[in-house]
C-alpha cells in the first residue's frame, strides 16, 4: 500500500511527506503575500481618510461578522480534529468532521450573502458601481470597495478550501488516507486555517474597528 | 537494474552515471511523450523553445521602435503604435523573457543533477508550470493582437484605466504567468530542501542552487503582490471597481508602491539566476574553487532580502517625502554592497586558477563589464538629487537595459553555450561562438551606452520624436541595435547547427567538478541510477573523484 505511493523521484517516503509540507507552507506563505498587498492598501486608505472609514463600517453588522468569525473557527476546530483522527488511524470519524467543516464553510457563505445584499439596499457598493447622483463622499467609497472586494476575494477562498475539505472527506471515506497517508489531509487542513487566519484579520478591520 | 549498472566497487563508467541506458533524448519517443512529459530536463528545453521565441518577438518591436528613432521626427510608424511597440517590447521580455529565462530552462535541466535527485520534487507541477506558461504566453498575444496596450510596461494608473486597448487581458495574461512562476519556485525550494544526494550539505552545493533558491524566495513572496495590483487594474479597467481613482478618493501613488513591491525585486528575480551561472563558468573555466563559496552563497540571499525594501527610488519624483527618498536610495544602495562582494569574488577566483578560455569564458567577461557599469551607474540613480534629473530620461533606460539585459542576456548566452554539450552531449564551434559572442558585447554596447549621453542630455523616454542635436546619438543606439539583433541571431544559429552536426563533446569536456557533469551527456532519463554519495564541495579541484570515492564508501 505505501509502497505504491513512493513516487520514483524520492528516495523515501519520509523525505515525499517532508517535501508536500513543506511545498504547502510555501504556498502558503505565497497567499498571506496575496492578502498582503490588500491588507497594505487597507492601511494606506485608513490612514488618509480615517472618518469616512468609520463611516463606511457603520454599515456592517457586528452581530453577523462575529457569527462569522465563530463559524469559521468552529469549522477550524473540526478539521483541527479530523487532522488528529486521521493520525489514528480513524478515517471515517475524519471524513464525517470535515463534512461537518464544509457545511461550517456554507452557512458562512450564506451568512455573508445575506450581508451582501443588505449592502446592495443600503446603496454600499464598491466603486464603480454607482452613478454620478448618488456617489458616497471619496472616502467611503474606498472603504466600500476594500471592504467588497477582500471579503469576495476570502469568500473565494472559502469555496476553494470547502472544495478540497469535500474531496477529501470523501477520499477519507473511501480508506485512501489513514495513519500510514495522511499529508494530502493535513495540508488541507492547513489551507482551511488560512482561510480562517485572513478572516480573524478581516474581522477587527471591518467590524469592530468604528 | 542490468548488470552493467555500477556499483560502488566497479570502476565509473568513463562516459559518465547512467551512460548505458538511453538518454532522456531518445528514452521515450513520440509528440506525446514530449507533451506529456515529467522529466524536468524535457520540460527545460520546451521552455527553451518558449523564451527563445519570446526574445525573438520582443527584439523585433524593439528592432521597430529603434528604426523608428533612427529620424528625428516620424520615419514609419505613427505616435500610438510607437507607444503599442515600447510597452510590447517590456511585456514581452519581462515576463516571457527575462523572469522565466534562466531558471526555467536552465533551473530546471541542471539543478536536480546538481542535487543528484532524480526529477524535481513535484514532477507534475512542472508540466502544469510549462501549460500555464503558455496559456498566459497566448492570452499576452492574444490581448496584443486585439488592441496591445499603450501604457508602458509599468501600466501606471490612471491612465491604464481609461486606456482603450486591451489592458483588462494584459493583467490578466501576466497573473497567470505569476501562478507559473510561483510553481516553478515552490518546486525549487522544496526540491533543494529535500532532495538533497548523501552528503550533499548546503555548503557542498553548486552556486548555481543558491542563487536559484534565493530567486524562487522572491518569486514566492513578490509574486503575488503584482497578481493583486494587477487584478486590481483589470476590474478597474473592466468594471470600474476602482482602488486607484482620484475620484472615489483612490491615490495613484499606491498602485505605484504594490507595482513596484513586486517589480524591482523582479529585477533581481531576472539577475540572480544569472550570478548563479556566472558563478559556474568561472569555477569551471578557471578550475578553481570559488574565491569565498560563503560570501556569494549569502550575498544571493542577502540580495533578496534586501531587494524587498528598495521599492520606493523607483517613486523619487512621484512625491516621496525627503527623508522616505532617502531612506530607500541608502537602502538600494546596499544591493551595490553585496553585488560588489559577487563581482570581487569572481575576479578573485580567477586569481592562481588555471583558465581554458572559451565562449561562456568570454561572455562572462562582457558580464563583468557591462554588470559593473551598469550597477555604478544604479548607485547614482538611487541618489534622489541625481534622479530628479534622470528620471524618466534616456539615462534610466540605458542603466537598467545595462544591468538587466547586459546582466540576464549575457549569462543566458554564457548558460546555452557552457551546458550545450550537457543538454544535447554535442559541442559547438568555438570561433563562431567567440565571434558572435564578440558581436553582441559590441552591438549592446553601441545600443546603450549612447542613451547614457542622451539621457544626461535630457532625452525623455518614451518619445517617439525628439529635437535634432539628438540624432548622432540615436544612431549609434540604432546601427547597435540591428548588429545586437544579428549576433543573437548567429549565436542561436551556431548553436542550432551543432545540434545536429556539432563534435561529440564527451560526458565533461570543460573538466569541471560540479555535480551535473558526473553523469552522462545527455544524462539518462533518471540521471542516475542510485543516489549519488557526495564526499567534495561541487569546486574541489584537489580531491581525486576516486578518493572522494573512497571517502564515501567508508562512511
Amino acid at each position: 500500500m505505501s509502497a505504491q505511493r513512493l513516487v520514483e523521484q524520492f528516495e523515501s517516503l519520509e523525505k515525499q511527506d517532508h517535501a508536500a509540507r513543506l511545498a504547502m507552507w510555501m504556498f502558503l506563505g505565497s497567499e498571506t503575500l496575496l492578502f498582503g498587498a490588500l491588507f497594505a492598501a487597507y492601511a494606506y486608505y485608513r490612514g488618509m481618510y480615517p472618518d469616512e472609514f468609520v463611516q463606511a463600517l457603520h454599515h456592517n453588522s457586528v452581530a453577523l461578522g462575529t457569527t462569522n468569525t465563530v463559524v469559521l473557527i468552529t469549522s477550524s476546530f473540526t478539521v483541527a480534529l479530523g487532522v488528529h483522527f486521521i493520525r489514528e488511524n480513524k478515517a471515517r470519524l475524519t471524513a464525517g468532521l470535515f463534512v461537518v467543516s464544509t457545511l461550517f464553510g456554507a452557512v458562512f457563505l450564506v451568512v455573508k450573502g445575506i450581508e451582501y445584499s443588505h449592502h446592495i439596499h443600503e446603496n454600499a457598493l464598491p466603486s464603480g458601481m454607482y452613478t454620478f447622483i448618488d456617489k458616497p463622499p471619496a472616502g467611503v467609497v474606498l472603504g466600500y470597495t476594500l471592504y467588497w472586494f477582500m471579503t469576495a476575494l476570502h469568500g473565494l477562498h472559502v469555496i476553494a478550501g470547502m472544495i478540497m475539505l469535500a474531496v477529501v472527506a470523501l477520499l477519507c471515506w473511501k480508506g485512501r488516507y489513514g495513519a500510514h497517508r495522511n499529508v494530502a489531509v493535513e495540508n488541507v487542513g492547513l489551507y482551511w486555517h488560512l482561510v480562517d487566519v485572513v478572516w480573524i484579520f478581516l474581522w477587527p478591520l471591518f467590524y469592530l474597528t468604528d | 537494474m542490468s548488470q552493467a549498472t555500477i556499483d560502488a566497487d566497479s570502476r565509473p563508467n568513463p562516459l559518465g552515471v547512467g551512460a548505458d541506458h538511453p538518454d532522456y533524448l531518445r528514452a521515450d519517443s513520440g509528440l506525446r511523450s514530449w507533451l506529456l512529459t515529467k522529466d524536468h530536463k524535457r520540460i527545460a528545453l520546451m521552455f527553451y523553445v518558449g523564451v527563445i521565441l519570446f526574445l525573438g518577438l520582443g527584439g523585433v518591436f524593439a528592432l521597430v521602435l529603434r528604426t523608428e528613432l533612427l529620424t528625428p521626427e516620424q520615419t514609419f510608424i505613427d505616435a500610438n503604435t510607437y507607444n503599442q511597440m515600447f510597452t510590447l517590447h517590456g511585456i514581452t521580455m519581462v515576463w516571457l523573457f527575462m523572469i522565466p529565462a534562466v531558471p526555467t530552462v536552465f533551473g530546471n535541466f541542471v539543478l536536480p543533477i546538481m542535487l543528484g535527485a532524480k526529477d524535481l520534487a513535484f514532477p507534475r507541477i512542472n508540466l502544469a508550470s510549462f501549460y500555464i506558461y503558455v496559456l498566459s504566453a497566448i492570452i499576452l498575444l492574444g490581448a496584443m493582437l486585439a488592441g496591445g496596450a499603450d501604457t508602458g510596461w509599468t501600466f501606471y494608473v490612471p491612465y491604464s484605466t481609461t486606456s482603450p486597448t486591451a489592458v483588462t487581458w494584459m493583467g490578466i495574461g501576466i497573473f497567470v504567468n505569476g501562478i507559473s512562476s510561483i510553481m516553478t519556485s515552490v518546486n525549487f525550494i522544496v526540491t533543494t530542501h529535500t532532495m538533497r544526494a548523501k552528503g550533499l550539505s548546503w555548503h557542498r552545493m553548486p552556486l548555481f542552487v543558491w542563487a536559484t533558491y534565493a530567486t524562487s524566495i522572491i518569486i514566492l513572496f513578490a509574486t503575488p503582490v503584482l497578481g493583486m495590483s494587477l487584478v486590481l487594474l483589470a476590474l478597474d479597467h473592466a468594471f470600474g471597481l476602482s482602488l486607484f481613482n482620484p475620484r472615489y478618493g483612490g491615490d495613484p501613488v499606491l498602485f505605484q508602491h504594490l507595482f513596484w513591491f513586486y517589480s524591482h525585486p523582479a529585477v533581481y528575480i531576472m539577475i540572480l539566476p544569472s550570478f548563479g551561472v556566472i558563478s559556474e563558468v568561472v569555477c569551471s573555466f578557471s578550475h578553481n574553487q570559488p574565491a569565498s563559496y560563503r560570501a556569494i552563497a549569502y550575498s544571493s540571499l542577502g540580495i533578496a532580502f534586501i531587494g524587498f525594501f528598495t521599492w520606493g527610488h523607483h517613486m523619487f519624483v512621484a512625491g516621496l517625502s525627503e527623508f522616505d527618498a532617502g531612506v530607500f536610495g541608502a537602502l538600494s544602495m546596499f544591493v551595490a554592497i553585496f553585488s560588489a562582494i559577487k563581482v570581487f569574488t569572481w575576479v578573485a577566483t580567477l586569481r592562481g586558477g588555471s583558465i581554458s578560455f572559451a565562449t561562456p569564458m568570454l561572455y562572462f567577461l562582457w558580464f563583468l563589464f557591462l554588470f559593473v557599469f551598469g550597477g555604478m551607474t544604479g548607485v547614482a540613480v538611487a541618489t534622489q538629487s541625481l534622479d530628479v534629473h534622470w528620471h524618466d530620461t534616456y539615462f534610466v533606460v540605458a542603466h537598467f537595459h545595462f544591468i538587466m539585459v547586459g546582466g540576464t542576456l549575457t549569462s543566458f548566452l554564457a548558460a546555452a553555450h557552457y551546458w550545450f554539450p550537457k543538454m544535447f552531449g554535442r559541442l559547438y564551434d568555438e570561433r563562431v561562438g567567440l565571434l558572435t559572442s564578440v558581436a553582441v558585447f559590441i552591438g549592446f554596447v553601441f545600443t546603450f551606452l549612447p542613451q547614457f549621453l542622451l539621457g544626461n542630455g535630457g532625452m525623455p523616454r518614451r518619445y517617439f520624436t525628439y529635437p535634432e542635436r539628438y540624432q548622432w546619438l540615436n544612431v549609434l543606439s540604432t546601427g547597435g541595435a540591428w548588429l545586437l539583433g544579428a549576433g543573437l541571431l548567429l549565436a542561436l544559429g551556431n548553436l542550432l547547427l551543432a545540434l545536429k552536426w556539432g563534435k561529440r563533446a564527451g560526458p565533461n569536456p570543460w573538466g569541471s567538478r560540479s555535480f551535473e557533469w558526473i553523469t552522462a551527456s545527455p544524462p539518462s532519463k533518471h540521471n542516475f541510477e542510485e543516489t549519488p554519495d557526495i564526499e567534495r564541495s561541487a569546486y574541489d579541484y584537489t580531491l581525486s573523484e576516486e578518493v572522494a570515492r573512497e571517502r564515501a564508501k567508508a562512511r
